[in-house]
């Protein structure tokens, strides 16, 4: 069965992911030009005459045609230039680069939580299906699918950092700087998102388990002598491990929108953060900015994820 | 006795064996929950094993046949309600030993294969490491002992290129490869017992064969008894030296397969003998067995098949026993001296075993 080398086959996956990128763009940017509201307006201040505004318009180059705009965004893109802000012309990557360690750290810890208690309490329930731990467990996850984001995060924030003033309530501070107070401006927005991924990580997880648990090759394992012990944890996740990869990925995604939100509610001056100002003010460089490296960090998780996948499974041809 | 190797074992068996049997079932029933309530899936099973022989356990689907290979190594499924009796293995009753007793002796005395290969391997494991798992739990070989055994393992169930073949995963064997695979896995340990439920029937007519030769032969040469589940009576008949045959979750009939294959005691074996197209004369209707299993809820009193039977007549309402024919033969039938019933290789010169049984 012949393989295709790693190198390869990621820059296949790469390959792919350019129309992804351009479609994502591309509709970004329609949309920015479809709502109403002009920068220029902004851009050209309180009692700005229109000549002064139609100035700025050709200054900025708005009054070109929308996809002349658009190719001109892109050709620079391509060649790794983001351009500037409109408003405050602040360069694009370096907004993003300031931004993104903190949504980076938000959602590494609410995916090491999601799966931390997540994964537990889907095996837990699985070894013992309909029992009165895999009833708790399903009910754990049906409030943690339910309960919105934002309303997680204002309790928190009303009970944790005001009332008990244990955590802080808004706000980020560099990783580089001081990890521990990093990490503890993360925790409350981190445990805001990570209880839906909990929840979606224990209710996936107890389904492909069971669902290998009750296989014909587990029978064949018991036949053979093993204990459920080993038949669990060598052969139970092994073959489960396929799912959670997948699950994870999908999750990432799901939590990297969530920090939109998120963000919002804690103050956090991160890429969600970012998106939103730049929409509000029709500052379309950030906006197609922060698209754009969505876009590539999503395709960049679906790519290992499946590199994974393809690593524990024989059966996926890459 | 723990520690005996295999064929000190087996040897040691095979001196005692015209006294003993290798496995002893009596009285054993199997209870399932089901949202009807109990469900008596098989009742009063008796049959022995005795070490090295090749038993064929026959009958139609639904008749217990599987879940009693199933309970021998309690792998029954999870909606068990109960287990009666008892199945007497080397001085351990397997029905109520410990879990860590059944354990020891999975995969090390008595194995087992299944129908479909394919979906009885991990996908996702090797096929060598799924062989020498078997050894690597019992035994306290080394890694590389375990994979030289392995390898010799795959060369005798005729996998060509074992070195190669070692390394690949299920997917990439085909059927009746999957299958020897199986075979390997199960009797790497030497065990004394080897149950095989339907292992032919998923596979192609021509492999099905290789398949039988190979466990005929393996278990000539191991001195491992084997039992055979299946449907096909044409299979026993190749393979085995007795033919229990089960219906409606008991065991009806007991004997060599050549005294039952000419002279059938029970008219249900009399039925399914005569119903096999291979063994037929090509002259009209092939013979059917009229009517249908009773289902689970209305299982008439005394004999099960007499609703089906051409025979029955008054008294066969009254319970019927697993009567001593003598030769070694049993027989759940009171009137087996009356009758004299055709068997697969007479019944063109015989009358058709029914009335209702339609020939053109």
């Amino acid at each position: 069965m012949a393989r295709r080398s790693p190198a390869k086959v990621i820059g296949g996956r790469l390959l792919q992911a350019l129309p992804v990128i351009l479609l994502a763009t591309f509709m970004v940017f329609s949309l920015l030009k479809l709502v109403p509201g002009d920068i220029a307006v902004t851009l050209a201040g309180d009692n700005a005459t229109d000549a002064r505004i139609e100035e700025i318009r050709k200054v900025y180059g708005l009054d070109r045609p929308f996809l002349v705009q658009y190719g001109t965004w892109l050709g620079n893109a391509v060649q790794g230039d983001l351009s500037q802000s409109l408003l405050s012309g602040e360069k694009v990557a370096t907004s993003i680069s300031r931004a993104f360690p903190n949504t980076l750290l938000i959602v590494s810890i609410a995916l090491l939580l999601a799966l931390a208690t997540g994964i537990p309490m889907g095996i837990v329930a699985a070894i013992k299906p309909n029992g009165w731990v895999d009833k708790t467990v399903s009910m754990v996850a049906s409030l943690g699918v339910a309960i919105p984001g934002f309303w997680l995060a204002m309790i928190l924030v009303a009970e944790i950092s005001l009332k008990l003033n244990w955590l802080p309530a808004t706000g980020a501070k560099s990783f580089a700087v001081s990890p521990l107070e990093a990490i503890r401006h993360a925790l409350l927005p981190g445990i805001a998102i990570a209880a839906y991924g909990m929840a979606e990580v224990a209710r996936q997880l107890r389904g492909s388990l069971l669902e290998v648990l009750s296989s014909q090759y587990v029978r064949t394992l018991h036949a053979k002598g093993l204990s459920m012990t080993r038949i669990l944890w060598q052969h139970g996740l092994k073959n489960v491990s396929v799912n959670l990869f997948t699950i994870i990925s999908l999750l990432v995604n799901r939590m990297l929108a969530a920090t939109v939100v998120i963000e919002a509610v804690f103050a956090i001056p991160g890429l969600g953060s970012l998106i939103v100002r730049g929409a509000i003010q029709r500052d379309f460089p950030i906006v197609q900015g922060v698209v754009f490296t969505m876009v590539i960090v999503v395709i960049m998780v679906n790519l290992i994820a499946d590199l994974l996948c393809a690593a524990v499974d024989p059966r996926i041809e890459q | 006795m723990e520690t005996a190797h295999p064929a000190e074992r087996i040897s040691g068996a095979a001196a005692a064996g015209s006294r003993h049997a290798l496995m002893s079932v009596r009285g054993l029933g199997i209870r399932f929950k089901t949202a009807q309530g109990i469900w008596q899936a098989t009742r009063k099973i008796d049959f022995d094993i005795a070490p090295g022989e090749r038993v064929g356990i026959v009958g139609e689907s639904g008749c217990g046949k599987t879940i009693t290979g199933l309970s021998i190594l309690r792998l029954l499924p999870n909606n068990l309600s109960g287990l009666d009796g008892s199945i007497m293995f080397d001085g351990v009753d397997l029905a109520s030993c410990s879990t860590r007793t059944m354990r020891g002796i999975r995969g090390r005395r008595i194995a087992m294969i299944f129908q479909e290969p394919m979906s009885a391997l991990d996908p996702v494991f090797t096929v060598g490491h799924q062989i020498a798992e078997t050894l690597r739990v019992h035994t306290n070989v080394s890694k590389d002992e375990a994979r030289a055994q392995t390898i010799d393992m795959l060369r005798r169930v005729g996998i060509a290129s074992p070195e190669r073949r070692i390394d690949e995963y299920p997917h990439q064997l085909s059927g009746g490869m999957r299958q020897r695979v199986m075979i390997a896995a199960a009797l790497i340990c030497g065990p004394q017992l080897l149950i095989a439920d339907e292992p032919t029937t998923a596979l192609d007519v021509t492999v099905q064969a290789q398949i039988l030769d190979l466990l005929r032969n393996l278990s000539e040469t191991s001195k491992t008894a084997l039992m055979l589940i299946t449907h096909d009576l044409g299979v026993v008949a190749e393979t085995c030296t007795r033919m229990i045959t089960m219906y409606a979750g008991e065991v009806i009939e007991d004997a060599t397969v050549d005294a039952a294959l000419v002279r059938p005691l029970h008219p249900y074996t009399s039925g399914l003998l005569r119903s096999l197209p291979h063994l037929s004369p090509r002259l009209g209707r092939l013979p059917s067995i009229p009517g249908r299993v009773p289902s689970i809820a209305e299982m008439p009193d005394g004999c099960r098949f007499r609703a089906r039977c051409p025979h029955a007549i008054a008294g066969c309402e009254a319970e019927q026993e697993l009567l001593d024919a003598g030769e070694g033969r049993k027989v759940r039938c009171w009137r087996f001296r009356e009758l004299d019933l055709p068997g697969a290789l007479q019944h063109a010169a015989s009358a058709p075993i029914a009335g209702r049984v339609v020939r053109q």
